[in-house]
């Protein structure tokens, strides 16, 4: 059932990232609806998978790789669903849908389901901390799609090859406007979620204390820089991409190599 | 039952003749009814815009009804009858077809415009309001409102603006989003330029200033333009604030330097800055393009956006024709049944668009 729901969900986000792949190819309209409803129907059932995983472990469904990924790849979802249509950026859902595909893509088919093991004793501020945790790694997904689609837009305006692309994508201000508000949200979460490991009752190794507090500091540094150094939102966005991708590969170093296999 | 459609537009008579043709709003009532007393006009919907004017009509044995409507239309234009060659006159299916084609803008001067589409939907609210529409016209023009809305998510030929001023407001409008917090440095009072920050003022501008080396100009222009004037000196400092500067000055060497720019966009690495320079020669050094957030586009990019806009709506054309003849033929079929089965389905056509066909 788990591999089906999995399957059902991989499908959706493949369908929607195809049906855009297809109608810029035809130079049709972007099927933003339907993106929309296939990344929504995606969310519905990574989140039976994880409720089902959640039931069977005990816990929060991060025990392993495998988990955090789709973990994590639910909360970016979460995330678009929640912020992509207020910002009317629905056409973010074209760029969510094959980074939600990727992660979950990787968890199955790269990581693999260890299976799901009972936990014992469950510490609710553990379990906080690294919900918290992952959920503000989401924040930083979605900040790397909008700052991804604000290159796109930035590349067209400044190289006046205006695509069929161009006229689908947000404004360029709303853009840079969600990349940094995403970025603060997922700072916010993150500091929540390490506050949240200081009431655990246990230190973290020092590799992962270490690392938690690298992604934090990387995060702070560029919201700040943008205040304090003039960075301007083009280099804020390249950046927030980058920090993503460095924080995805921390996530998943620390996740291995943890006892506990709890992020953060 | 036949449909047929009688007109001239912009394609077969200058606006000398167009101008004879036209009806006023507030005639075309009266209008229409003196020609569904033709015998053999039931049905008449009167299309008259700046372009064009047209008449479609429904009804058996509307041959001699062709006659009846030249005559009337030489009496109304004043034309001769050797005049009349620039009148077309379509048959079913060619006049359907020809509707569906007007209604999606490939038949307009500028392929692909809209506004065909709401002036067309007014004729037939005209007409639908007199009675002077039935089964026939009613079935005939909801099915053109579905034919444009289909061409209108099914292709491009709406797509992108064909006009320097309407490719810079719709460009400022992809990079701020609503315009309404956007303020607009005008320099110069070039006409292209004033053409442009009027195009922006009717999407929404917030606000505007001007500035000009004369400073009657600058303040005729920004009284005109609903905005205020500032010194010519005094414009740098009025960047600052800007979101869109526009410039048409006739000096003949660069005004905006890019040491200026770069300095400016430095206090507000934030905010976008778009520039239309539309002088010639150009009032703002190309390296601009180079400072972050910047977005320089000159006359020769806009004008060539314009061209690739119009290039892709033309080659669209020939899909929105695909889609009419699908319609075209399905109209066909439903116009073939004898008349008891053609029960109309105004709920679900008129849904389409707003409109309520009435049953006839």
């Amino acid at each position: 059932m788990d591999r089906i729901l999995l399957a059902a969900a991989a499908f959706c986000f493949l369908a929607s990232f195809a049906s855009t792949l297809y109608a810029f190819g035809a130079r049709l309209r972007l099927p933003t609806r339907f993106n929309f409803v296939m990344v929504s129907a995606g969310f519905l059932f990574q989140t039976a998978f994880l409720w089902r995983r959640g039931g069977a472990v005990g816990r929060c469904p991060i025990t392993n790789l495998f988990e955090v990924l789709v973990f994590l790849s639910w909360a970016t979802v979460l995330l678009y669903l929640l912020v992509g249509p207020a910002y009317r950026l629905s056409l973010m859902g074209a760029f969510t849908s094959p980074l939600a595909f990727l992660l979950q893509g990787i968890a199955q088919g790269v990581v693999g389901d260890p299976g799901a093991v009972r936990a014992g004793t469950v510490n609710p501020w553990t379990e906080l901390h690294a919900a918290l945790s992952i959920v503000a790694y989401g924040a930083f997904a979605l900040a790397a799609v909008a700052g991804t689609m604000y290159l796109v837009q930035q590349y067209q305006l400044k190289t006046r090859n205006l695509s069929t692309f161009f006229f689908e994508l947000p404004p360029i201000r709303d853009l840079g406007l969600a990349n940094h508000r995403l970025m603060t949200a997922g700072l916010v979460l993150l500091t929540a979620g390490l506050g949240a490991g200081l009431f655990a009752g246990h230190l973290p190794g020092a590799l992962k204390l270490a690392t938690a507090c690298a992604v934090w500091a990387l995060y702070a540094a560029l919201l700040a820089g943008r205040r304090l150094f003039h960075l301007g939102a083009g280099r804020v966005a390249a950046c927030s991409v980058a920090a993503f991708v460095l924080s995805l590969a921390a996530l998943c170093g620390i996740t291995l190599l943890s006892r506990t296999s709890l992020p953060g | 039952m036949n449909i047929i459609c009688l007109g001239i537009n912009h394609r077969t008579a200058g606006v000398e003749v167009r101008e004879r043709f036209a009806v006023p709003a507030s005639d075309l009532a009266g209008m229409a009814r003196r020609f569904t007393a033709i015998e053999g006009v039931e049905e008449l919907v009167i299309l008259s815009t700046c372009n064009r004017v047209e008449f479609y009509a429904a009804g058996n044995g509307l041959a001699s009804g062709y006659h009846a409507l030249e005559r009337f239309l030489v009496e109304h234009s004043g034309l001769t009858t050797p005049e009349l060659d620039v009148v077309y006159r379509y048959d079913f299916p060619h006049s359907a077809r020809h509707l569906f084609g007007v209604i999606c803008g490939i038949d307009s001067m500028v392929v692909g415009e809209t506004e065909v589409h709401g002036q067309v939907k007014q004729a037939y609210e005209e007409a639908l309001r007199h009675g002077l529409t039935s089964r026939i016209l009613n079935k005939l023009f909801q099915r053109a409102f579905r034919v444009a809305k289909q061409v209108r998510t099914r292709t491009s030929i709406n797509r992108g603006s064909v006009s320097v001023g309407s490719v810079a407001a719709d460009l400022a409008q992809r990079i701020f989003g609503s315009l309404g917090r956007c303020h607009a440095l005008v320099l110069g009072t070039g006409e292209t330029g004033e053409k442009t920050a009027r195009s922006l003022r009717g999407r929404g501008l917030g606000s505007l200033v001007v500035a000009n080396r004369s400073d009657e100009k600058a303040r005729a222009l920004a009284q005109d333009l609903g905005g205020r004037a500032v010194a010519f000196d005094g414009w740098l400092g009025a960047l600052a604030d800007a979101d869109i500067l526009i410039t048409s000055t006739a000096a003949p060497y660069p005004v905006v330097r890019t040491r200026a720019v770069a300095e400016v966009m430095d206090r507000r690495p934030d905010r976008p800055l778009f520039i239309i320079d539309i002088a010639v020669p150009r009032d703002v050094e190309p390296e601009v393009q180079r400072v972050e957030n910047v977005f320089l586009y000159d006359i020769d990019s806009l004008e060539a956006i314009a061209a690739q806009s119009l290039e892709l709506r033309r080659r669209e054309v020939t899909v929105c024709q695909e889609i009419i003849g699908e319609h075209v033929g399905e109209f066909s079929e439903w116009l073939a049944r004898p008349a008891p089965e053609r029960q109309p389905t105004a709920r679900r056509e008129g849904s389409a668009d707003g409109l309520e066909a009435p049953h006839a």
